[in-house]
């Protein structure tokens, strides 16, 4: 892997080879918190990328600096719209608590969600409507806390296993595939959420220039220390190259350092989080949740709490992937609710985990990085492909057009061919599962 | 008069608009439907079939077009459509030959199959971009509108129009010639009865000598069917996109399992029940209350439940809603 990423730095750039490591490294985040749903308990999650949305929101509600005047027209709206929206849900708890079971019960309960929803849908639209109108241009949402944006990635953890609390109370607990098929909703459902609900997350306006927790390039090339830097690592005499060529080397350099201090980060937060699941998966709860994953029944006779398990399992898993979500908004710098597909977020991690080795923690993190390394450099091979392949083709030809257009889609053929075969021929996976009684 | 109006207004925007959608997400879900009946699993592949579908029936539509076998009237994509679906049914039947038969003769869990299904759903959504790219194709030619609204004012002195096109008649009567054939096909002949019994009790079914290959091949290719029917009235009505194709994927789930999944004709009410609720929960009711209230009263807001861009979210929360309320759905029961 190494070796592939080194022949990309020699051949195109060290800076493409290290944003392709940079992904890498978050898509294995993900998918080792995939793998702890999937492997571990056998949970076929589809809503991925709602925990990762959920950290990319969490990035932006961390670190993002507050919309004072927001807050001044529309706090109180919002707040009363908050209280409104807890009360309502502490009510209808209580009378599903006290009131007894019947008719009565279901027609106060009817009325009493009816009437929370009206007021909360009053509040909200004044709230959401005088958000909205300020400054539409440049902010026209609450903003943030303000806070460092590494404290995010925590937050990120957090939000995404809030999320996964509530998803295992609806889902947990249904056959495999409509599990799958609920997740997926719910993953669909947060994103709209995201994409239109305009005073939170600015929607498809996307959220821009969030803080970074690394230096910004300009500031690299105007400092001396850097410049100094690039002169001893290059050997070069800035008197002896041009001023041209010293310039770009000093850019390119501090494109690769950025990138560097993010990959640092990353790498610290992949190796602590492999290590807590490497831990997790060899204690005495990680053989429980085997055997729940390989016989429910047996383990329920065991005197396991199948569902309660399930849930824990599926609450960390989306916890991993929330902090990866963060991670992932944290190095773009910005939120763009539209920017989520399910064929991305969701399913591509999939096939990191099903190529990798279910059940393996490397397996999953070797996955992330064949498969995303794969999902990019196939469009420059697709491309240099067909410009071979055309070559009898004249410049002109409607069909050399096309297949030039067309040809970044051919990863989607790849990743789905590798996905089939991998399934068909190595179904445990590149890394297969040690000491596991699996049959299928 | 007032209430005339209100009807018709309620009519051109909810009723017909539901009911066409409602018959597109019917033959889907119809599809998903029975593939889990025979097969159990839910086929994530079944969106971008209906894409695949929609794509070779537009690349003969466009043959014919260009040889100018077209009927003037009729959409050509109806000429085109018994060549689609030969095509999706080769495709259905090569993908069930080199994926799905290993596992089901090797007995796998569903998961694997659904596993194996999201393989299949990337590799077809890159095939299909790969023939046609990713832009909007309007396919529909012929005859656009058969009342047009400002006709219809005219006749009517109604203040409201109403607008029937084409494609919404072509598509609720193909989706009730469909299902006709589809029910006859399960009721009456020996293959359908193979069939329900397969579905039913797959040991007793082989014990009686039904055929497993044979019921497997029907299956995929009445699903064949069914999945071009509905990609092809769907891309008729509104217009193709690869992204769309992908996203209905999830209404038609909804439809099939708010119906329980294996049931027919849970499939179709499901598909309806979907479609009116989508429409209703996003439809602004301001104007049809003016036109019931009192003379020059007029609602305050809009009087919509969701914004119109929760329509897609409508569908998973009604999903939700019955997975959590009636997990087996509104038929269970034996399926097919």
């Amino acid at each position: 892997m190494a070796l592939l990423l080194g022949i990309v730095g020699a051949t195109q750039s060290w800076n493409v080879s290290l944003a392709i490591l940079n992904l890498c490294l978050i898509s294995a985040v993900m998918s080792l918190g995939l793998n702890i749903q999937w492997g571990y308990a056998g949970l076929f999650n589809a809503g991925v990328m709602a925990s990762t949305a959920l950290g990319g929101l969490a990035a932006v509600l961390v670190s993002y600096s507050p919309v004072g005047e927001a807050w001044a027209v529309g706090g109180l709206d919002t707040g009363l719209a908050f209280i409104t929206l807890v009360s309502t849900v502490l009510g209808a708890w209580l009378i599903r608590k006290k009131v007894p079971e019947g008719s009565i019960r279901r027609v106060i309960f009817f009325v009493w969600l009816l009437g929370g929803y009206a007021l909360l849908r009053h509040f909200y639209e004044q709230a959401s409507l005088s958000i909205e109108a300020v400054d539409p241009a440049q902010t026209g949402f609450l903003g943030g806390l303000g806070l460092p944006i590494l404290i995010s990635w925590i937050a990120g953890g957090a939000t995404a296993a809030g999320l996964a609390w509530v998803v295992g109370r609806v889902a947990l607990g249904l056959r495999s595939d409509y599990f799958a098929i609920a997740t997926l909703g719910i993953s669909e459902i947060m994103i709209s959420i995201l994409k239109n609900e305009d005073w939170l997350t600015r929607g498809v306006k996307n959220v821009t220039g969030l803080e970074r927790p690394v230096p910004y390039e300009v500031d690299l090339q105007q400092s001396q220390w850097f410049i100094d830097l690039v002169i001893r690592l290059h050997s070069a005499d800035p008197n002896q190259v041009s001023e041209e060529f010293f310039q770009e080397m000093v850019m390119s350099a501090s494109g690769v350092f950025v990138k560097l201090c993010y990959s640092g980060f990353f790498l610290t937060v992949l190796l602590v989080i492999l290590g807590l699941a490497a831990l997790a998966l060899n204690s005495p709860w990680g053989r429980m949740m085997r055997a729940i994953r390989d016989n429910e029944i047996a383990a329920a006779a065991m005197g396991k709490d199948v569902t309660n398990r399930h849930r824990q399992v599926f609450i960390l898993g989306s916890a991993v992937i929330g902090v990866a979500g963060a991670m992932l908004t944290t190095l773009d710098g910005q939120f763009t609710p539209g920017s989520y597909i399910p064929l991305r977020f969701t399913f591509l991690i999939w096939v990191m985990v099903i190529i990798g080795g279910s059940g393996n923690n490397l397996g999953a993190v070797l996955g992330a990085f064949i498969t995303w390394f794969t999902w990019i450099e196939a469009e420059p091979v697709a491309l240099w492909l067909v410009e071979n392949l055309n070559s009898f083709l004249s410049e002109q030809n409607p069909l050399r057009q096309h297949f030039i257009n067309v040809a970044p889609h051919l990863r989607m053929v790849v990743m789905g061919l590798i996905m089939i075969l991998v399934l068909r021929f190595r179904p445990a996976g590149i890394l297969p599962e040690k000491n596991t009684n699996r049959t299928d | 008069m007032d209430s005339l109006n209100a009807i018709v207004l309620l009519s051109n925007y909810v009723f017909i608009p539901s009911l066409v959608y409602g018959s597109q997400l019917a033959l889907g879900a119809l599809g998903v439907t029975i593939v889990f009946g025979i097969m159990r699993f839910a086929n994530f592949a079944h969106g971008e079939m209906m894409s695949f579908a929609t794509v070779s029936t537009i690349f003969i539509t466009w043959w014919f077009q260009s040889i100018g076998f077209t009927t003037g009237i009729l959409p050509t994509a109806l000429l085109a459509l018994p060549f689609g679906i030969l095509i999706t049914g080769l495709l259905v039947w090569a993908i069930e030959r080199s994926v799905f038969s290993y596992y089901r003769q090797r007995k796998s869990k569903p998961v694997i199959f659904v596993i194996a299904s999201v393989g299949v759903m990337f590799m077809l959504n890159g095939v299909v971009r790969l023939f046609i790219g990713t832009d909007e194709i309007i396919f529909m030619d012929g005859l656009k509108f058969l009342i047009k609204a400002g006709e219809f004012k005219k006749w009517s002195g109604l203040k409201e129009g109403l607008a029937l096109k084409q494609t919404q008649v072509l598509t609720v009567l193909l989706a009730i010639l469909a299902v006709s054939w589809l029910f006859w096909f399960l009721q009456k002949t020996k293959m359908g009865k193979a069939m329900r019994a397969f579905s039913d009790n797959e040991d007793l079914a082989l014990l009686s000598g039904v055929d497993p290959e044979k019921v497997v091949r029907t299956t995929w290719f009445i699903s064949a069917v069914l999945i071009t029917l509905a990609g092809v009235l769907y891309g008729l009505d509104k217009s193709y996109k690869p992204l769309i194709y992908f996203h209905l994927l999830l209404p038609i789930f909804a439809a099939a399992i708010v119906g329980g999944i294996g049931q027919p004709l849970g499939a179709i009410l499901g598909g309806y029940i979907v479609a009116f609720s989508e429409v209703t929960t996003t439809y602004a009711f301001k104007k049809f209350l003016r036109y019931l209230g009192p003379e020059g009263w007029s609602p305050e807001g809009l009087v919509q439940l969701l914004s119109t861009e929760y329509k897609f979210a409508v569908s998973f929360l009604i999903l939700v809603l019955v997975l959590l309320i009636r997990p087996t759905g509104l038929f269970k029961g034996r399926v097919l």
